[in-house]
């Protein structure tokens, strides 16, 4: 990777010209002359005025300035950075699909409505829930389809003072930000000692005043909550929803199914455990799944036409090819993977929780040596910037909350031991570098593009766009 | 290490409060400006907004964090300090010299229910 | 069970999954899961089909896309048939950017931070507003957002006006939100098929108004007047959000330009292809003292240690990692790639290119127009200028002639909630394609 410093814009000369238009073939007299004064743009379009092979050039050294998943190994823990095959691509691309109109009357398109139904299907079949809806267009926006669904069963039984929802203080952030969205009061549940969502604290939280619960299994710890049944019964019993955040679907790909937990409720991220790439955040897609007495309530209207159809295609194509005989495969792999890097590396690292994990675990920063007070060594920040220096992307930093050093790593099924390996001997030098050069971490990274950019005076005084 | 500057009153959300001719003088505590870092942000209400106690007026802002700031007492702003708005900075420099906002007491009573310097020191652990 | 069935994306030899499991200590994967009630491993054989081979997998969908009429688009209503010039997924295919995640580690991710600027820079030179974020799910959802977002800039009120003349998808969409958010909508009548002024001025009566959302260009693909909105919205403390599509801004008034405090609206027309709907881009755009109500991502300039150039997302005490339930948005993933695609596309096109496929549109959408009058099977409905899309009343069964011209290969007509037929012509479109259409509807 190398630096490259300029802004599309900043390469405009007057005259250039990067499009191909025709030229002839005009309908009628110029159509733009006759619109009314009131209606015309005074000011001029200030859009760079650049040739094809400038776009290319460019965009192509920006290209070389950014790390993804076919750049090398990226353990970003709750992110599920796994492998994006590229037949995902080829099908998504196809022009058959990409030609149609989103109002195009379905009777037209059989094919298409296949699609659909056999995704449903499948989703139904891998999580035991019994259909889905496609309209959400990322795993935040499915959070808030279902708290939407999960409020319009209330309100259809005229239960109109439930208006609370349980999140555990170890959600992803985007939990209780969809339940404010969807108008609902949040109520924390703490943790006990184990990481785990305490029953105890659960219980006197429950009345009928609560619509839900919201819940990723395995938690963002990526511990399983071991009393999910307990939980489940309990929620149930108090009239209230179980809603699964699918963002930590994959080690239970193939393993077990939210809808046989109990769940009436969950959103998978395609663009997580079914392979889609992340495409620098989005497009991303966020089905909702709903147990069979919710399936009434599905239909909600929460985006412009179909959903993010050239994502749900790639998804699609992954479970192809997975089939009913991979499939088993995928999520026990990626536990694999994540469980032989906590325990290769517990010696360097704090394991505040010890306790098998599943796709994902945590570790509160680095362990101290004799003499050496934790505080003083290197933050998370640093080892994480190290990390980039040796061409690895950086797990998770500072989530979840629940441990000032957070590091939370996630390598998926897709990494084979070598790649692990590497990774663990490179996290090790780290460590020893934490002890005998702290200095190394704190300015790193070293070999980037970049080093550390000064955020604070970026904040304090914005600048969000070239002028 | 933060100082708590005697003779003010402090809220629990570590807000301070100055009283002068029935103005409540309104600013963060040191501990709070050290706890955020660098504060990138002062978000503040308009004047002639009305708070009740402890409803939340602003927010301090840093590069990853983000605090709400609680009106200690209930009434009217009179007065915002546009310097901490244009100079956060200034917040981190001296919690005490820097000011946020100004509000005309609806019940001078509240002032009561606040912590002295000693009291607060204790709060904070100092 | 955990035999390697050779599939191409897991890696692990069995030699390598019993040297991993030494490692930890357990047999076996399985003994990974013993903290899972035994009854919820799932013991059955999923109901999915037989893994395919890429080849299968290519043959499945060709027979599949078969099964779908290709239709010429004549239709509009928010996803335009504009043409994609051949550089943008060359562009966006590189793994580089498809296979990155949301930049948070700003050292190796300048591509990504640096296209989202330049994003957000266009954005703002199109609405003519001071500020950008890094782009929304789409159009729709920018919308809802947006009434979330005049909600957040008023203090203590509820209510949030909508044009009727909006797009029926768009209005769809944030009666959604506003409905579980408690939000309070009214709507602003149309008359003459336009956004009335009246009454958007009666509705400010009530004092409880943060703002309204307005159409630029309307779902009769009129170009709306505005003049005095802003001054009646800013009157009573409320804000001025307009829907626009951002290839028109080329020519039109911009939100800036009618004194708009927020553009919304979807990015598709900037040559996405319509690919059944998704994945589009919504944008969002604002005047800057608004910057720090705006919901999801925003990229900022900032210099690294040794004084260089260089990007950052910044601002993110806004957002849901950090604040939870105060976010100004429960939003996380934005549509990156195609705010690359969109960005790519702008700086190709840049302001020529953009205002010759605003003329060739217009001419064509123009030339239909008249043509259709001609054929004397509908009628003029609104006496009011606009570009590429119009509405016509017909004086033909909407459900016939809708099958007929399916039949003939068109997809076009498209019949409205008021009993009109929707058309639409994009640079796409020739002159002999436009003959075809009407010499189709001759037939009739």
């Amino acid at each position: 990777m190398k630096y490259y410093d300029k802004l599309i814009l900043e390469l405009s000369k007057p005259g250039r010209t990067g499009y191909s238009l025709r030229q002839n073939d005009s309908c009628t007299t110029d159509a733009l002359a006759s619109l009314p004064e009131w209606g015309k743009r005074k000011t001029d379009v200030c859009l760079p005025e650049v040739s094809e092979v400038d776009v290319v050039r460019h965009y192509t050294n920006l290209s070389q300035m950014n790390f993804g998943v076919d750049t090398g190994f990226y353990p970003l823990g709750s992110c599920t950075m796994k492998y994006n095959p590229k037949i995902n691509e080829e099908i998504a691309a196809m022009p058959e699909f990409q030609s149609i109109h989103p109002l195009q009357d379905k009777n037209t398109l059989e094919g298409i409505r296949a699609i659909f139904d056999e995704m449903d299907h499948a989703l139904a079949a891998i999580t035991g829930m019994s259909h889905f809806t496609f309209l959400p267009c990322a795993g935040a926006h499915g959070e808030l389809t279902g708290l939407m669904i999960m409020r319009s069963y209330h309100m259809s039984r005229g239960d109109l003072k439930r208006t609370k929802v349980i999140v555990p203080d170890s959600a992803h952030g985007t939990n209780p930000a969809s339940a404010a969205v969807c108008g609902l009061e949040i109520v924390e549940v703490k943790s006990g000692e184990n990481g785990l969502v305490d029953v105890e604290s659960l219980r006197p939280l429950l009345d009928d005043t609560v619509a839900g619960i919201m819940m990723t299994n395995p938690n963002t710890l990526g511990l399983f909550e071991r009393e999910i049944k307990q939980i489940a019964e309990l929620v149930h019993e108090a009239g209230g929803l179980l809603y699964y955040d699918g963002a930590n679907m994959n080690p239970l790909l193939g393993v077990v199914r939210p809808g046989d937990m109990g769940f009436d409720i969950m959103h998978l991220n395609l663009h997580k455990t079914f392979s889609t790439p992340h495409g620098g955040g989005g497009p991303g897609s966020g089905p909702v799944g709903v147990c069979e007495k919710l399936v009434p309530f599905l239909g909600v209207r929460v985006s412009g036409y179909n959903g993010n159809f050239p994502v749900i295609l790639r998804a699609y194509t992954y479970i192809l090819m997975l089939g009913r005989q991979h499939i088993k495969q995928a999520g026990r792999l990626a536990t694999l993977n994540a469980n032989y890097i906590k325990e290769s590396l517990r010696d360097a690292y704090k394991l505040p929780i010890d306790s098998v994990c599943k796709h994902e675990f945590v570790f509160d920063g680095l362990k101290e040596r004799e003499g050496e007070n934790h505080d003083e060594l290197p933050t998370t920040l640093d080892v994480a910037k190290r990390l980039l220096d040796y061409g690895f992307h950086a797990p998770t930093i500072y989530f979840p909350l629940l441990f000032h050093q957070s590091l939370m790593i996630e390598p998926t099924e897709t990494e084979s031991l070598e790649t692990l390996d590497d990774f663990i001997r490179v996290m090790h030098l780290i460590a020893d570098e934490a002890h005998t050069q702290p200095e190394l971490l704190r300015t790193a990274p070293h070999n980037c593009p970049i080093s550390r950019p000064d955020e604070t005076t970026a904040a304090r005084n914005p600048k969000l766009r070239y002028e | 290490m933060s100082t708590v500057a005697e003779g003010l009153l402090y809220s629990k959300s570590h807000e301070w409060v100055k009283v002068e001719d029935g103005i409540a003088i309104i600013g963060v505590s040191d501990f709070a400006q050290k706890e955020m870092g660098d504060i990138t942000y002062v978000d503040v209400p308009d004047v002639d907004d009305e708070f009740e106690k402890e409803e939340e007026f602003g927010a301090l802002e840093s590069v990853k964090a983000s605090s709400d700031l609680y009106c200690p007492v209930s009434g009217v702003v009179v007065e915002v300090n546009e310097e901490v708005v244009d100079q956060p900075e200034l917040v981190n420099a001296d919690a005490y010299a820097n000011w946020i906002i100004k509000v005309k007491m609806a019940d001078e009573s509240e002032l009561d229910d606040l912590l002295d310097a000693a009291a607060y020191k204790e709060l904070i652990g100092e | 069970m955990m035999e390697n069935n050779h599939f191409q994306y897991f890696p692990h030899t069995e030699a390598d999954i019993q040297t991993m499991l030494r490692k930890i200590g357990v047999g076996s994967t399985d003994e990974l899961y013993q903290d899972v009630p035994a009854e919820y491993i799932y013991k059955g054989e999923y109901n999915l089909s037989d893994a395919k081979s890429e080849q299968e997998v290519r043959d499945f969908f060709k027979s599949l896309a078969e099964k779908n009429l290709s239709l010429k688009c004549f239709v509009g209503q928010g996803a335009y048939d504009h043409y994609t010039p051949a550089v943008i997924p060359y562009i966006t295919q590189r793994s580089e950017f498809l296979t990155a995640y949301t930049p948070y580690q700003c050292e190796i991710s300048q591509g990504t931070l640096r296209y989202i600027f330049e994003f957000q820079s266009m954005i703002c030179n199109l609405t003519g507003l001071d500020v950008s974020n890094a782009s929304m799910y789409d159009g729709p959802t920018a919308a809802a957002e947006a009434m979330r977002m005049l909600l957040g800039c008023a203090r203590k009120k509820n209510t949030v006006l909508l044009s009727a003349t909006l797009l029926p998808h768009v209005v769809e969409v944030v009666k959604t939100y506003a409905k579980f958010y408690g939000t309070n909508i009214q709507m602003i009548d149309a008359k003459d098929g336009q956004t009335s002024r009246e009454s958007l001025e009666a509705l400010m009566q009530s004092g409880d108004v943060a703002g309204a959302i307005v159409p630029l260009v309307n779902r009769y693909g009129i170009i709306e007047n505005l003049e005095g909105f802003a001054d009646a919205l800013h009157a009573g403390k409320a804000l001025l959000a307009t829907y626009c599509d951002p290839s028109t801004l080329a020519v039109l008034r911009t939100p800036a330009e009618w004194n708009a405090d927020v553009a919304v609206g979807e990015g598709q027309s900037l040559g996405v292809p319509l690919g059944y709907g998704g994945a589009y881009v919504g944008f969002m755009a604002c005047r800057s003292e608004f910057m720090r109500k705006l919901p999801g991502r925003i990229v900022g300039e900032a210099t690294d240690a040794e004084g260089r150039r260089c990007y950052v997302l910044t601002l993110q005490a806004r957002e849901q990692h950090i604040r939870r339930e105060k976010a100004t948005s429960n939003i996380c993933s934005n549509e990156s790639l195609v705010a690359l695609w969109v960005t790519v596309y702008l700086s190709l096109m840049g302001p020529q290119g953009l205002k010759e496929v605003n003329r060739q549109s217009s001419e064509g959408a123009h030339y239909l127009y008249d043509e259709l009058l001609k054929t004397g099977k509908f009628q003029p409905v609104f006496d009011a200028p606009f570009l590429k899309e119009f509405v016509l009343k017909p004086l033909v069964d909407i459900e016939a002639l809708q099958l007929h011209l399916q039949q003939k290969g068109f997809f076009a007509a498209l019949a409205t909630e008021d009993g009109y037929v929707s058309f639409c012509v994009t640079e796409k479109r020739t002159k002999a394609e436009i003959d075809a259409l009407v010499a189709a509807i001759k037939e009739m």
